[in-house]
């Protein structure tokens, strides 16, 4: 299976739509290279603004181009676009509902060996928080692709989180993505597993693990945080009657909480949430630190069994 | 500049700090310090130096002008309603539920508004995200935008000043109300940020001095900074914070109290004197 990582899916697709939309701007925060704005930066200097380390000013500038007509993408690590500017986004994007994209990258512990100080895994519910904000989480390189097109065509800010890890390739050419609507990727009735980012591939492997022990497991890829599909989770409530959330994050205020409360307000059933319990991460291997915090298949499969359990 | 256009800014000046003055004590909270003290500066940028069309508000070409100290939003809300952006009336308004006139600056509330502001620190980098389009397409609008002195303890201020002077923003002025207030007193004894000329012109800024409530010398300091090249211009304008109210002058206590009753009368006495002083 082939790997690619999400920023690296992400630039590419603003190079390939610079071409299309000439308001598209791009800011970066002295990260261009791992950003991987640098494609645009190439490709269109005049549109490119390295705005040094400084991303409060970067996203207020933002607010301030958007204002007069252009579409800028800013782009940062996730724990300095989300934290670090968060008042900015919140009173000088997202108040006055202005056009701004931002695109975070490096967000979670598989950044590796940065350590705590870089992986963001308070990102998706600090945004989620914000009036006026939609929240994607890409689940990969194609998926990222879409999620950028569908970010161009909504008037108001978009917050795009991405990966630094190279992630298989789930979805071929035929994959349609759609704002806001939940894709399922594998039915089953004993329980419903619904994952975001870099999970939904752990995810489809719990399937596999789960399937040989004789228990079929719904898949959906939450790509959407917010909106969340809300149709989605209560159907798949009732026609699973147990839910386990997967993300890379804490497991406070992101998907999963975001998936509880649409659960506990419509359709009780018994629900896990597999993610950071509420702890920073810290140095390793991607791999070892998925392992450590408990974001692999066999944490789902267990987090699933123990939730099938609960049922009456 | 003629005597006659000098007195009319004049009269101007003085007709929206008594809309400041009314509003303000009608609301019961606001912010009346920091919109006297800029008063003068924001009639010489609606009634002299910006090319804007109130009737088109979103014309693209326009001028733009950014109250980065969004507190002093009642000065701006006078400004606009005189220049026709709003009805006059509407100004009683002023942060009652379900109004255009919100406590700070609203661009989705209200038209003529450019920029959405009130937390300090980040007109500044939106008005350099303006003038940065301005660049990329071309265009001869300007962008102002108007700080205070406490508002330049923010470390944004700083990242957008470098900005601004890295990408040679000639197309942005920025005007500090060096008033010497903030709530907590004083701006020396706060946090002091002098000393501010010597400041800015580090940062790769054309700097003025000027006296803020002389409209001479905000007009030509106005002028002086359209001849600049390549680096955007500081206006530093010396004002007086409450200036146009002999009980609010310079007083701490005003930065954001009303008014009751009894002063309102009082301070539009003042000003209505003033009027026939002048006449």
């Amino acid at each position: 299976m082939s790997k690619i990582a999400t920023r690296e899916a992400y630039g590419r697709a603003l190079k390939k739509l610079g071409h299309i939309n000439k308001d598209i701007v791009v800011l970066d925060a002295d990260l261009a290279k791992s950003t991987k704005t640098i494609d645009f930066a190439r490709e269109f200097p005049d549109r490119f603004f390295d705005m040094g380390v400084a991303e409060q000013n970067m996203v207020a500038t933002a607010a301030g181009l958007a204002a007069a007509g252009k579409i800028p993408f800013v782009s940062s690590f996730a724990v300095f676009a989300s934290g670090r500017a968060f008042e900015q986004i919140r009173n000088s994007v997202a108040y006055p509902n202005l056009n701004v994209k931002i695109a975070a990258s490096h967000a979670g512990i598989s950044v590796g060996e940065d350590g705590a100080s870089h992986q963001s895994v308070e990102d998706i519910s600090l945004m989620r928080t914000i009036p006026n904000m939609t929240v994607i989480v890409p689940a990969d390189g194609p998926e990222t692709e879409a999620a950028v097109q569908a970010a161009l065509e909504i008037k108001g800010p978009v917050y795009i989180r991405l990966g630094r890890l190279a992630v298989p390739v789930l979805f071929g050419e035929d994959y349609k993505f759609e704002l806001g609507k939940a894709a399922i990727l594998k039915d089953g009735n004993d329980c419903t597993v619904m994952a975001c980012g870099l999970m939904t591939g752990v995810a489809l492997e719990a399937w596999e693990i789960l399937k040989n022990e004789g228990i079929n497991i719904k898949v959906i890829n939450m790509h959407t945080i917010k909106p969340i599909d809300r149709e989605a989770i209560i159907e798949a409530a009732k026609e699973t009657g147990a839910i386990v959330t997967a993300e890379e994050h804490s497991v406070i205020g992101g998907l999963g909480s975001a998936v509880a409360e649409v659960v506990v307000e419509n359709c009780p059933v018994p629900m896990e949430r597999v993610g950071l319990k509420d702890t920073f991460g810290e140095s390793g291997t991607p791999a070892e630190l998925l392992e450590k915090y408990g974001l692999t298949a066999k944490d789902i499969a267990a987090a699933v069994k123990r939730t099938i359990a609960r049922k009456k | 500049m003629n005597e006659a256009k000098l007195q009319e800014l004049a009269r101007k000046a003085n007709t929206i700090r008594q809309h400041i003055i009314r509003m303000v004590g009608e609301a019961k909270s606001g912010h009346p310090g920091g919109s006297l003290s800029a008063a003068d500066i924001v009639t010489t940028l609606y009634f002299h130096e910006m090319r804007i069309r109130p009737e088109e508000p979103q014309w693209p070409d326009r001028d733009r002008f950014v109250l980065s100290k969004g507190h002093a939003a009642p000065v701006l809300y006078a400004a606009l309603a005189e220049k026709g952006f709003f009805p006059v009336d509407e100004l009683h308004t002023l942060r009652k539920i379900n109004s255009r006139l919100q406590g700070h600056p609203s661009m989705k509330h209200l038209s003529g508004v450019e920029m959405s502001t009130g937390s300090l620190g980040q007109g500044l980098s939106t008005a350099v995200g303006m003038a940065l389009a301005g660049k990329i397409d071309r265009k001869d609008f300007r962008v102002y935008a108007l700080l205070g002195d406490g508002e330049i303890q923010e470390g944004q201020i700083w990242e957008a000043a470098m900005a601004a002077a890295h990408y040679k923003l000639d197309n942005l002025v920025g005007i500090l109300d060096h008033n010497g207030l903030q709530i907590d007193g004083p701006t020396c004894e706060v946090m002091s940020p002098e000393p501010v000329a010597d400041k800015w012109q580090a940062f790769g800024w054309h700097v003025v001095v000027i006296d803020g409530h002389d409209f001479k010398q905000i007009i030509s300091a106005l002028q002086e900074a359209r001849r600049v090249k390549g680096k955007p211009a500081m206006i530093i304008a010396n004002t007086v914070k409450g200036k146009g109210i002999s009980f609010m002058e310079n007083e701490v206590g005003w930065h954001g109290s009303a008014p009751d009753a009894e002063q309102v009368q009082q301070a539009l006495a003042e000003l209505q004197g003033e009027v026939e002083q002048n006449e």
